[in-house]
């Protein structure tokens, strides 16, 4: 078992070099720098004067080649935990980025409850009941919700929670608790409010998983083994969760892997349209401006926190199936 | 070793009646499958429309109207009152008339229902190009006098016709899935083909590749490549970009999926014989190995399409992604963006979301349908 940790965590670190290469690479690519921008947005203004450009590019190291900025930005990751500056904001990308960084992967994680807790009964009850109203009509809705993308189920839910229920659409709490410290009624306004980007989020993630817990267990369902076990006269319902449900599991976890990363990109979309304090509306902003540290930073965060997420679930399939720690 | 020349063949066609070809049993298992077999017919129906969308469209897309800003869809009716009070078949719309209160300066539209627009088929109205060739306008279905105009679906905030709109953007919504998949086939067969093929460190090094890109979030990433497209550029050479960047992700489940029809079958008696008779890596694979898997490789072919639609109508939704003037769906969304908006003017959200959701649901049933039809063993 801990060889098998190891050797993932080896195999982590040319990856955790890739995706800073990558985010680098990205936030590089568009034509000229954040200066540039402010330049152009101050010039109706007057602009910024030569000497004041050139000190602003010396301070942040944006005329040096690229692999010197680079390194320079690693250096500072690495060595001092420093992200470097937003250049919109002025401050450092620190202060901007852990809060939102929470939110964005405590939504993630809700929603990962959220689709196992849909998803296995659902799943089980499709299979063991195949043919059935109520298997044709989780069926159903698992199409629909794999066919909705993400913010245009956003865009509906807070339409319909806005017209027809009055409720005030956008952010996590309520406009008058923005500012106020976290009492018992803030969190209930908060968890009465939170589901919705959970649902939303967790709809299509939820709907591919009963897909599969479906398929898995009727494979399952007609073996030998369960027959026997029907022989010798156990009740139906142990005999369920005893065995055809415990192998059709495995698969189960082992998509956690895939389902991690699409769900922070789907919470990373849905926070823009319902206007979350999470990372999405953060990087959208961030990107639009060139603000080249504050983006790439989030993007390398949120990779490698879903690279160890990703990592997480493989030790967790490795101790529950012996087969994959020895492959 | 001997070799076979094409025209010994040990059984005279004429003799075996009745032995249906894996393609003809294919489609029969098809067509079984009702809900796919429907699909075929809807997708194949979306896709025209992306073909003639100028000629299926009432009017011209990119026309506004000041007297239609947020105008909501007009209904058709078949019957009209005739002068000496009888009741007479007549296909048209209500006029609708714009009134405006001076203190809370909202728009409201009341239906004119003295004033009817004719409608017909196969009018005149709005030029288009056809195909680059020539230009005609004639349309399909639309008001009979081209100076009427009606929304079906509603107008936008510039007043121009959402039911035109929504068909146009058709071609570059449907047709993103298309060169998306394309693109994702080929880098997808290439790599997972030399991957399984081959073995060894070039496919350690591939399958490394495509974990890294599947485990970092998709979203965050094509955010920070599409928000490095110029707005200046041309709308083709966006177009083009976007599909690029969606695709990038794409091929790499259809390569693990090449990549395990290749290392199944490496082993197998008739590539092992193939070899024997003297055949090159290439022919192999080609004569071979393709067809094997070639009807698996559609259906994840089809099953991909629906994700590259989602993929850019997320991205133009934000954005970032596809710029007007390039009418898409996820342009047209991106109207709907706030609830203000919404609330106002519901239909444009209605509207084109029910397209992407019609797409790609018929798109994944399509894929499911084939795949059910490609697999020998399914039940």
């Amino acid at each position: 078992m801990l060889s098998f940790i190891y050797r993932r965590l080896l195999y982590m670190i040319p990856t955790v070099f890739l995706v800073s290469i990558v985010t680098f690479a990205i936030i590089q690519l568009p034509p000229g720098d954040y200066l540039d921008t402010l330049a152009a947005e101050l010039n109706d203004s007057g602009g910024l004067d030569e000497g004041t450009m050139q000190a602003l590019r010396d301070q942040y190291g944006l005329g040096q080649p690229m692999y010197v900025q680079y390194i320079k930005w690693m250096k500072g990751i690495l060595l001092e935990g420093n992200f470097g500056v937003s250049f919109e904001k002025n401050l450092p990308v620190n202060d901007l980025i852990w809060d939102r960084l929470g939110w964005t992967f405590g939504i993630s994680l809700m929603t990962l409850a959220f689709i196992w807790m849909t998803a296995l009964p659902i799943g089980i009850y499709s299979a063991v009941r195949k043919y059935s109203v109520g298997d044709y009509v989780a069926t159903f809705f698992g199409f629909i919700g794999l066919a909705i993308p993400n913010f245009l189920l956003a865009l509906v839910m807070m339409y319909v929670a806005f017209k027809y229920f009055g409720q005030s659409v956008g952010g996590l709490v309520s406009p008058e608790y923005l500012d106020q410290p976290w009492t018992l009624e803030k969190y209930g306004n908060l968890m009465s409010r939170i589901w919705m980007p959970i649902v939303v989020v967790g709809t299509s993630g939820a709907a591919a998983l009963i897909r599969i817990m479906r398929a898995n267990l009727l494979d399952e369902l007609y073996r030998p083994y369960v027959v026997t076990a029907r022989a010798k006269g156990m009740s139906e319902f142990s005999l369920l969760m005893r065995y055809p449900v415990r192998v059709a599991l495995n698969p189960f976890i082992s998509t956690i892997g895939w389902i991690l990363p699409t769900l922070v990109s789907g919470e990373i979309i849905v926070a823009v349209v319902m206007n979350l304090p999470t990372t999405g509306p953060l990087l959208l902003r961030a990107l639009l401006v060139q603000d080249m540290y504050l983006a790439g930073s989030l993007i390398f965060i949120v990779s490698i926190l879903t690279v160890l997420g990703t990592l997480l679930s493989d030790v967790l399939l490795a101790w529950i199936d012996p087969r994959i720690r020895y492959q | 070793m001997t070799t076979l020349s094409s025209n010994t063949s040990l059984t005279d066609p004429s003799d075996t009646p009745n032995v249906m070809s894996p393609s003809a049993l294919m489609w029969r298992k098809f067509k079984r499958h009702k809900l796919a077999y429907l699909s075929l017919w809807l997708v194949g129906f979306i896709y025209l429309m992306a073909l003639i969308g100028p000629f299926l469209a009432p009017g011209d897309a990119a026309e506004t109207n000041r007297r239609a800003i947020f105008q909501p869809p007009q209904g058709l009716h078949f019957m009209v009152d005739t002068a000496d009070g009888g009741r007479e078949f007549l296909l048209h719309a209500k006029k609708m008339k714009m009134q405006i209160d001076r203190s809370t300066m909202r728009r409201t539209y009341v239906a004119d229902t003295d004033n009817v627009i004719p409608l017909g088929f196969f009018v005149r109205g709005a030029d288009y190009e056809v195909a680059g060739l020539f230009t005609s306008d004639v349309h399909f279905f639309g008001p009979v006098n081209p100076k009427d105009k009606v929304y079906f679906f509603g107008a936008d905030r510039l007043g121009r016709d959402m039911m035109s709109r929504i068909i146009i953007g058709t071609k570059v919504s449907m047709s993103i899935g298309l060169v998306g998949v394309a693109v994702s086939l080929v880098v997808g067969v290439a790599l997972g083909g030399i991957s399984g093929f081959y073995g060894g460190w070039i496919d350690n090094l591939i399958q490394r590749l495509i974990e890294f890109l599947r485990s970092i979030p998709t979203i965050p990433l094509w955010m920070g490549l599409a928000a490095a497209i110029p707005l200046g550029w041309p709308p083709l050479r966006t177009y083009f970009v976007v599909t690029l960047i969606v695709s990038m992700i794409g091929w790499t489940s259809l390569a693990r999926e090449v990549r395990g029809k290749f290392l199944a079958m490496r082993h197998e008696d008739f590539i092992i014989a193939a070899r024997l008779d003297g055949l090159t890596d290439w022919e192999v694979i080609r004569k071979h190995m393709v067809p094997n898997f070639s009807s698996h490789i559609i259906a994840s072919l089809t099953l991909a399409v629906p994700l590259m639609i989602l993929a850019e109508t997320s991205l133009s939704f934000l954005g970032i992604g596809l710029q007007p003037p390039i009418i898409s769906w996820g342009t047209l969304l991106k109207e709907a963006q706030n609830i203000r908006s919404i609330v106002e003017a519901p239909w444009l959200l209605i509207a084109p979301g029910s397209m992407i959701v019609a797409a790609v649901l018929t798109l994944n049933f399509l894929g499911d349908g084939l795949r059910d039809a490609a697999d020998p063993n399914a039940h």
